[in-house]
């Protein structure tokens, strides 16, 4: 016989009470994890899109002078050409603190080339890095190896090229390896070639007009990669291409701050169930509290049974808690998006957090009810001596 | 040892006006192993005696002494360790708690002791074999009678073997035959050495006791003091 079989048998002699406590616990927990689990969720899922809209970082050579471009209208203004990065500084961006947070590195090299007696604004790519950097591209017929381009939409269009078209480039003649599916973007104007043969056919060996970087943006912060950037390659301009990414994150920062305050107004009402229910329990048990005072139990003791109960009772409520807020996380991101609900995971902290809120709230909104049962003049709750 | 000095006590309760007196100014000492019946009228103050002499309620003024120890010089803790070593109560009304079985009722003075589980269950039998109740050990309460509920009051009193012994109207819910079994009891447990004090309204029981303290209006008025009859029951006798 210990004070821990006193208290579960309280429990079970109690089980309406018990389960009311219960339930207060769980609806305080499993809505806490319900909510932090769907935020999370979201993260990710809002993550994992924007890493496949591709490069979120742009390197861009360093001017002082403002561009004048506007709806993709050049008027005039800062040349491309005025000024180039150097490539050979390019690896230092693989050595910053975020190193591991970078998914890929495009160097580009651009400039106008001459085809079929055409201006053309020619890019000089690593192919490799495009497939991370932009995803979305189609190419119809093969990707280019060696001396092989491929044209935008519109690009091939104008020139009338098709694939496996040899055409002469500013005098080199090569092969149309795949034309690109209409992007909507400037992309289509363009024609593409591996790096190491733009620089050769533009006369730029050894320097990149732009670099895109694509950061896996989960937990990564953006702003301060930028600076680590911008350390190593003083000469350039480091900037983030973060407005959409600021406005989602935004968005759910005001859906995160207002989810912590219901759950905070939740955890609140179940530990004031608790409270009510054990402050009740206590009066209840008036009669018996001073048997066991009168029988040598110290305050201590009879505190302790009572925080038995809740601790009990909150390891309960935050493992049931955590269950119910999970699967109900699930299920409610299941019916928004599959997508959403493959985001769903199991995370240990969160498990760990929910428990021990459980067993905070539980033991601190069951502080005062077990004072007051220590209190107890067992001659008054007794009653008979 | 354990011998029971009680020193000019006083109780009062409330204030002015409505002040009243319990207990006025009584003093008196029991021997180690002696039985003391204490007698007196509804409201002479027996109860509020006898839960002074638990530990259960501090006089206005006076001291009261088991040995060497000023039992209300103790801060409110260790009072409660003395109740779990010197003290056994057989409250009125039996006073079991109604979820835990006869067993672990007669267990309960003994969850903060440091013993094992095993011993403590060892403890617990051999006071219910005493009081012959072994048979309803895994019963709860409402499942006994009310004879039964007293003998498991008397072996939560006596598990732990503690010195002295105070019973509240340990019969006033009890029949003839069940009254007699009790006090049986209380005056073998006697024999072996308990200091046992008794309140009591029946006089039938009281001369169970070797001395009778009658109180009234709070005051101890002359002992009686008795012979305990060597081969008649007193509740037999008396009715």
């Amino acid at each position: 016989m210990t004070l821990k079989d006193i208290a579960i048998k309280n429990l079970m002699r109690r089980k309406g009470k018990a389960f009311f406590v219960l339930a207060g616990l769980v609806i305080g927990v499993a809505t806490v994890v319900g909510i932090i689990s769907f935020i999370e969720a979201m993260t990710r899922d809002i993550n994992h899109k924007l890493e496949k809209f591709g490069a979120n970082i742009l390197i861009v050579p360093e001017t002082k002078n403002l561009p004048l471009v506007y709806g993709g209208m050049n008027l005039g203004g800062v040349s491309f050409e005025a000024r180039e990065i150097d490539q050979s500084g390019l690896s230092e961006i693989r050595t910053i603190k975020n190193a591991a947070n970078i998914a890929a590195v495009g160097p580009v090299v651009l400039g106008t080339v001459v085809i079929e007696g055409k201006k053309v604004l020619m890019a000089g790519i690593d192919f490799d890095a495009t497939h991370v950097l932009k995803p979305w591209w189609e190419i119809k017929g093969a990707a280019p190896s060696g001396s092989e381009v491929i044209a935008g939409a519109d690009a091939a269009e104008t020139l009338n090229l098709s694939v496996n078209q040899i055409i002469s480039v500013n005098g080199e003649l090569l092969r149309v390896a795949g034309i690109l599916a209409s992007t909507g973007s400037q992309d289509d104007h363009l024609v593409f070639t591996a790096l190491p043969v733009a620089q050769n056919l533009l006369n730029k060996k050894g320097v990149v007009s732009m670099v895109e970087v694509a950061a896996l943006c989960n937990a990564c912060p953006i702003d301060e990669m930028v600076n680590q950037i911008s350390g190593k390659l003083p000469g350039a301009r480091t900037m983030a291409i973060q407005q959409v990414v600021k406005g989602r994150m935004e968005t759910l920062g005001q859906f995160t701050r207002f989810s912590y305050l219901i759950s905070g107004i939740v955890v609140v009402i179940g530990g004031m169930i608790v409270l009510v229910t054990f402050m009740g329990s206590v009066r209840e048990r008036t009669r018996e509290i001073g048997i066991f005072r009168a029988i040598g139990f110290r305050k201590k003791h009879v505190m302790g049974m009572t925080f038995m109960e809740a601790g009990i009772l909150s390891v309960l409520g935050g493992i049931i808690g955590y269950g119910l807020g999970f699967g109900a996380t699930w299920i409610g991101a299941g019916v928004l998006s599959e997508g959403l609900s493959k985001m769903v995971a199991f995370d240990l902290t969160l498990a760990v957090g929910a428990l021990s809120l459980a067993v905070i709230v539980g033991l601190a909104a069951s502080a005062y009810p077990a004072f007051m049962a220590a209190q107890m003049d067992p001659n008054q709750a007794l009653q008979t001596l | 040892m354990n011998q029971i000095v009680v020193e000019n006590i006083v109780k009062t309760y409330g204030t002015g006006d409505s002040q009243f007196t319990a207990v006025a100014d009584m003093s008196f000492q029991v021997a180690p192993g002696e039985f003391v019946g204490v007698m007196g009228e509804s409201g002479a103050g027996k109860s509020t005696l006898l839960s002074i002499l638990g530990a259960l309620n501090a006089p206005t003024s006076g001291r009261y002494r088991v040995d060497d120890i000023d039992v209300y010089g103790l801060s409110r803790e260790k009072q409660a360790d003395f109740r779990r070593e010197f003290l056994g109560f057989v409250f009125q009304n039996f006073q079991l708690v109604p979820y835990l079985t006869v067993l672990e009722n007669v267990m309960l003075p003994l969850t903060t002791c440091s013993l094992k589980r095993r011993e403590k269950k060892e403890m617990a039998t051999r006071a219910l074999e005493t009081v012959g109740l072994m048979e309803k050990a895994g019963h709860l309460p409402t499942a006994i009678s009310g004879g039964e509920k007293e003998r498991t009051a008397v072996a939560r009193a006596i598990v732990n073997e503690p010195p002295i012994i105070l019973a509240d109207e340990p019969t006033g819910n009890l029949d003839t035959r069940n009254t007699g079994e009790i006090m049986t009891l209380l005056r073998d447990l006697n024999k072996k050495g308990a200091t046992i004090i008794m309140v009591t309204h029946s006089r039938a029981c009281a001369r169970y006791a070797d001395r009778i303290m009658t109180i009234a209006d709070g005051r101890l008025l002359p002992a009686i003091n008795r012979v305990k009859p060597a081969h008649q029951d007193p509740v037999k006798r008396v009715g």
